[in-house]
């Protein structure tokens, strides 16, 4: 099953390479990391999207919390919550194909950022679900460069994350 | 207060009372190496080799439940710690080791023996820093002491750079008593209703075990466990790093489980219906083949660490807590509850017990006219209890590990100190010199093999310079025995380079760094050697005991196998 889990950890050098390292020294995947400092500068907020049975993703949950830097940490895939990532896309864009390229950004409700004679960039934000979509739609002949941001996500509602 | 990084440093340490740091100096750290130098709170010990310096930090710890202390250089320094620090990670032990480091404004830079010691070691440590500013120091020195003693323990390590030492800037100097982590909060006190429920489940029980580990020695844990034994009544088995936790010789111990443990121990874990696990890690060398373990029990797991519960093996009531204090609040429920156990299912379970011990599954050819390792340790056993005096029995890996955990008794615990997770060769010397160090009045027994030892043997100098007296019991079978019995077993003896040729002559070479070098061929010999080495209590002896190469270490549960699946002695070829 794929879990996000988010992470408050003290925003130190080396609190980033303690997660990355826990991952990799135990076999965990890791579909996508994001992370950032929170409002208040001395923590970070990190948004892991990973994949495993009930007792991987538990002992996954063990493990972060047992890491001296963790603060606090939920996983978001238990309650009701909002997921979202950015997509930047950079697509050919000449002739018929413009008009077309912007019909299915309007559909998408994307932006277009930046334009030239052969290509525009695409900003999009989305679960995972719309981007894979949106790109599919493209069709990969239109498609330059692609970059995606990874997960981040929220708990809907009552339920807060933070220190 | 104005001091210096360097004096911080050392004046951190007077404040954690500590008494003895274990090192090796060089360039980064010769600032911390001059602070040392002019203060005499705390004793410095100069080994031969940074390996034997974690490795005697750790024997240290393990011996006074203190936490040990390292101090090296960059580079070369903090490298040559990998392994001891790894050593200690794995079996929890609290350790504290500073590493200098190349100046701040030089780091990144490839510069003179700089290696990012934070991001070497962080696998293999509970926690690391690197203080980048001066201001941090005091405060991350505290933080060290208390990640690195509390909840689970584990080594910490701060790298310093040279800078941040320098003896010409000072500031005021204030130490944090009362330190607070908001992201460390270990759990000391176990959940209430859990602790009933786990009370519930043992007086229920009718085939009931107890197996205990190294939690129990870490917690200080030995009169809570042996008292709740003794009001259960119930068979109690401990692991490899719990040997002492309860007395090896009362009858209500099975003796040790596992790969090497006893048929009566196994036999009762895989037959047992309710099983009180208390601080132990369901480590593979205990459980066999997880599939096979413990198929009938229903499981309590006390354990401080969370992420050690269900790990392996799911656990029907778990308790995370502080063993010391769960075990306090289950003796109170349990002497609060009317309902008592069934007398008569122990009894009928005892008797069953007793069958299984009536294999004698440690019986070995006392017969022969070699020297068998078994009998080597059974003798020392006897002879180190007619002194009467505290003794300590550290170990290096190996056959000879299993024999001295199979055949000494240890009635209490820290007396058994051997590197149990890592599987270190090389610790056992250096780890004796720890604790030598501190339990002067003690005897401390090495026991040891041909080939571990040499992975550490410079340290009979530091030992000579420091004069540390211990007892160095040598089995040797010219064979690295734990190897070749695999090759016997697995590999159709097929001894791929598990035979050392070129050996020293270990009397010659103990001699060398002064101290008494002894050679014993003979069983006839055996008593009058230990006797001997007890007696001479001011001098190093190295006892070299050429054993029987051919010995090995029975029962075995083979990789894969169940508890129920153990091989004999008798049975000599495994399956
Ligand atoms: C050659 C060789 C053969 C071996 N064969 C065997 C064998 O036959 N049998 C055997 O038992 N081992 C054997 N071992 C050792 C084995 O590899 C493990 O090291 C050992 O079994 C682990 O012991 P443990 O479960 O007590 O855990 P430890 O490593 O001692 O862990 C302690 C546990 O207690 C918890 N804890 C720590 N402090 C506290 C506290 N204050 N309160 C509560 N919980 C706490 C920790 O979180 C951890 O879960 C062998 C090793 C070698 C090298
Ligand atoms: C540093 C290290 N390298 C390799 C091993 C693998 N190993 C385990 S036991 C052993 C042989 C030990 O031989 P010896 O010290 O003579 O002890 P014996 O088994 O003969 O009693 C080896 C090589 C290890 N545990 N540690
Ligand atoms: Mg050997």
């Amino acid at each position: 099953m794929r879990h996000i889990i988010s992470v408050l950890l003290e925003n130190e050098s080396g609190a980033l390479s303690r997660v990355a390292g826990l991952f990799s020294a135990r076999g965990y995947n890791i579909e996508s990391l994001t992370v950032a400092p929170t409002a208040d500068r001395s923590l970070s907020r990190m948004t892991i999207v990973t994949t495993g049975t009930e007792e991987v993703i538990e002992q996954i949950k063990k493990q972060l919390n047992k890491l001296v830097d963790v603060v606090r940490l939920s996983d978001l895939t238990e309650s009701p919550h909002v997921e979202r990532e950015m997509l930047l896309i950079k697509v050919r864009a000449e002739g018929a194909q413009r008009e077309e390229v912007r019909s299915l950004v309007d559909i998408f409700r994307g932006r277009i950022v930046d334009v030239t004679d052969k290509s525009y960039i695409v900003e999009m934000t989305g679960d995972g679900a719309k981007i894979d979509a949106f790109m599919g739609a493209l069709g990969e002949h239109a498609v330059l460069e692609v970059v995606r941001s990874g997960t981040t996500g929220i708990a809907r509602g009552e339920k807060i994350l933070r220190y | 207060m104005e001091l210096s990084g360097g004096e911080i440093v050392m004046e951190a340490l007077r404040r954690e009372g500590v008494e003895h740091i274990f090192g090796y100096p060089g360039g980064a750290a010769l600032h911390i190496y001059d602070a040392l130098y002019q203060q005499d709170a705390v004793e410095h010990i100069l080994v031969r080799h940074e390996q034997g310096a974690v490795h005697a930090a750790d024997g240290y710890a393990r011996s006074t439940g203190k936490p040990g202390v390292v101090l090296v250089t960059s580079g070369p320094g903090i490298t040559n710690c990998v392994t001891g620090i790894a050593t200690a990670h794995m079996d929890s032990i609290p350790m504290v080791v500073l590493s200098g480091q190349v100046p701040t404004r030089a780091i990144g830079s490839d510069a003179f023996q700089e290696c990012d010691a934070t991001g070497i070691t962080r696998p293999c440590v509970k926690h690391n820093f690197m203080v980048t500013r001066l201001e941090d120091l005091a405060e991350t020195m505290r933080k060290a002491f208390y990640v690195a003693t509390s909840g689970r323990p584990g080594p910490v390590v701060v790298d310093i750079p040279k800078d941040v030492t320098a003896p010409n800037v000072k500031i005021p100097f204030e130490y944090p008593e009362d330190l607070r982590m908001r992201s460390y909060n270990p759990t000391i006190k176990g959940h209430p209703g859990q602790i009933r429920k786990a009370v519930d489940l043992l007086i229920s029980a009718q085939r009931p075990m107890i197996y205990t580990g190294g939690g129990v020695v870490l917690s200080n844990a030995s009169a809570e466990l042996t008292e709740l034994t003794r009001e259960l009544g119930y068979p109690i088995t401990n692991t490899l790093m719990g040997l002492g936790a309860y007395p090896a010789t009362d009858p209500q111990f099975l003796g040790m489980l596992g790969m090497h443990g006893t048929y009566e121990a196994n036999m009762a874990m895989h037959e047992c219906d309710v099983l009180l696990a208390i601080g132990a890690r369901f480590d593979d060398r205990v459980t066999g083949e997880i599939e096979h373990f413990c198929p009938h029990a229903r499981i309590i797991h006390v354990d401080v660490d969370p992420s050690s519960i269900s790990k392996t093996v799911n656990v029907d009531v778990p308790i995370v807590g502080d063993v010391k204090h769960v075990l306090r609040d289950m003796l109170g429920v349990l002497r609060a509850s009317e309902r008592r156990a069934d007398a008569q299912a122990i009894a009928t379970w005892w008797e069953q017990i007793g069958r299984w011990a009536a294999t004698d599954c440690l019986a070995y050819d006392r017969d022969s006219e070699l020297i068998k390792p078994q009998y080597v340790l059974e003798r020392l056993n006897e002879l180190t209890r007619e002194t009467g005096r505290d003794t300590f029995v550290t170990s290096d890996v190996g056959q000879h590990q299993m024999w001295a955990a199979q055949f000494y008794q240890f009635d209490k615990p820290r007396r058994w100190i051997n590197s149990g997770g890592l599987g270190t060769m090389g610790f056992g010397l250096p780890a004796a010199m720890g604790v030598k160090l501190a339990h002067r009045d003690a005897d401390v027994v090495c026991v040891t093999g041909e080939a571990s030892i040499q992975m550490c043997i410079q340290e009979l100098s530091t030992m000579k310079q420091y004069d540390l007296p211990c007892i160095v019991v040598n089995l040797n079978n010219r064979y690295m025995g734990m190897v070749r019995q695999w090759q016997e077993f697995f590999y159709s003896k097929r001894y791929s380079h598990s035979y050392v040729d070129a050996l020293p002559d270990f009397k010659a070479l103990a001699e060398s760094y002064g101290h008494i070098g002894v050679r014993i061929e003979h069983k006839g010999e055996v008593d009058g050697a230990i006797r001997e080495a007890l007696a001479n209590r001011d001098r190093l002896t190295f006892l070299d005991f050429i054993t029987d190469q051919s010995e090995n270490v029975y029962p075995m549960i083979a990789q894969g196998k169940g508890h129920h699946e153990m091989h004999l002695a008798s049975e000599r070829e495994l399956a």
